[in-house]
């Protein structure tokens, strides 16, 4: 299972960080999650960005989810109006042990990423002894 | 005095009043939608040109199939479904914030355009389509001669 790491007090947005000369904002990409009997699966939204632009890393149990948008403004045109607005995408998960990490699966089509967590045939419940104090 | 909406010595504007009623009632309806969904589905982001406009809009996790685009005058309708979220008896949910089911939305455009000449792209997700103004419809520079 995943687990949200990060949690933002404004929903769809949150600051850029690290590179200042990037004006574009960071957006929080909605994210569907599911389990079937083999897998964990999560399918994130983030359209406008190009296959080579998403980096997912997996760092210790830390899953971080990374689209860089490439500026869609046609070239000679002024703006009109603005429903919505382009930005990077970051969205960071916590997994849990269960999870066969030399496994994962991601792909990426129209928009959309989607990443296939397998579940290790190893893992055991493990029983934790509570000792009285 | 009574203090009403539709003060008298409101200099003499008529039209403020209207807008602002327009306003009052937009936000009268405003809490009707669902939180987080906005009651115009999908946004869309237009740019303009003198004699073209360009409109993008946001459809991730749809194909170019899956989407129909009609234009007539200045009038464009966008229409589409989502494919069914994954179903089935093992599967356990844990979030879904994703979009899904059908939209339409009709969109009026600043001026009319050709369509014979409209260029719609979708790539990654987001879909871009280019319409030009008839070459009939274009304003045309007029030279003015000194008498």
């Amino acid at each position: 299972m995943a687990q949200e790491l990060t949690t933002q007090a404004a929903r769809d947005m949150a600051a850029a960080n690290g590179d200042a000369n990037r004006r574009a904002m960071a957006f929080t990409p909605a994210v569907d999650i599911f389990e079937n009997d083999k897998a964990t699966v999560i399918l994130a939204d983030m359209p406008g960005v190009a296959a080579d632009d998403v980096d997912v890393t997996l760092e210790r149990q830390v899953l971080t989810l990374r689209g860089k948008v490439t500026p869609d403004a046609p070239q000679g045109y002024r703006q009109l109006s603005a429903e919505y607005q382009v930005g990077d995408y970051i969205r960071v998960f916590t997994l849990s042990d269960d999870i066969d990490q030399a496994k994962i699966k991601a792909a990426f089509k129209n928009g959309v990423l989607r990443l296939e967590l397998p579940r290790s045939p190893k893992a055991q419940p493990r029983k934790i002894s509570v000792k009285s104090a | 005095m009574l203090q009403t909406v539709f003060s008298p010595r409101n200099n003499g504007d008529l039209f403020a009043d209207m807008r602002r009623m327009q306003s009052a009632m937009n936000q009268l309806f405003e809490g009707t939608r669902t939180a987080g969904q906005s009651a115009t589905f999908p946004p869309v982001n237009f740019w303009a040109s003198q004699d073209s406009i360009v409109m993008t809009t946001e459809l991730p996790g749809l194909t170019e199939q899956d989407i129909e685009l009609t234009v007539k005058d200045t009038m464009l309708q966008l229409r589409g479904t989502y494919p069914e979220p994954e179903n089935g008896d093992d599967i356990t949910w844990h979030r879904h914030e994703r979009v899904d089911g059908t939209f339409l939305r009709t969109v009026e455009l600043p001026f009319r355009v050709n369509p014979d000449h409209i260029d719609a792209r979708f790539e990654n997700g987001v879909l871009t389509v280019d319409m030009q103004r008839p070459e009939g419809d274009k304003p045309k520079r007029i030279a003015i001669k000194s008498a």
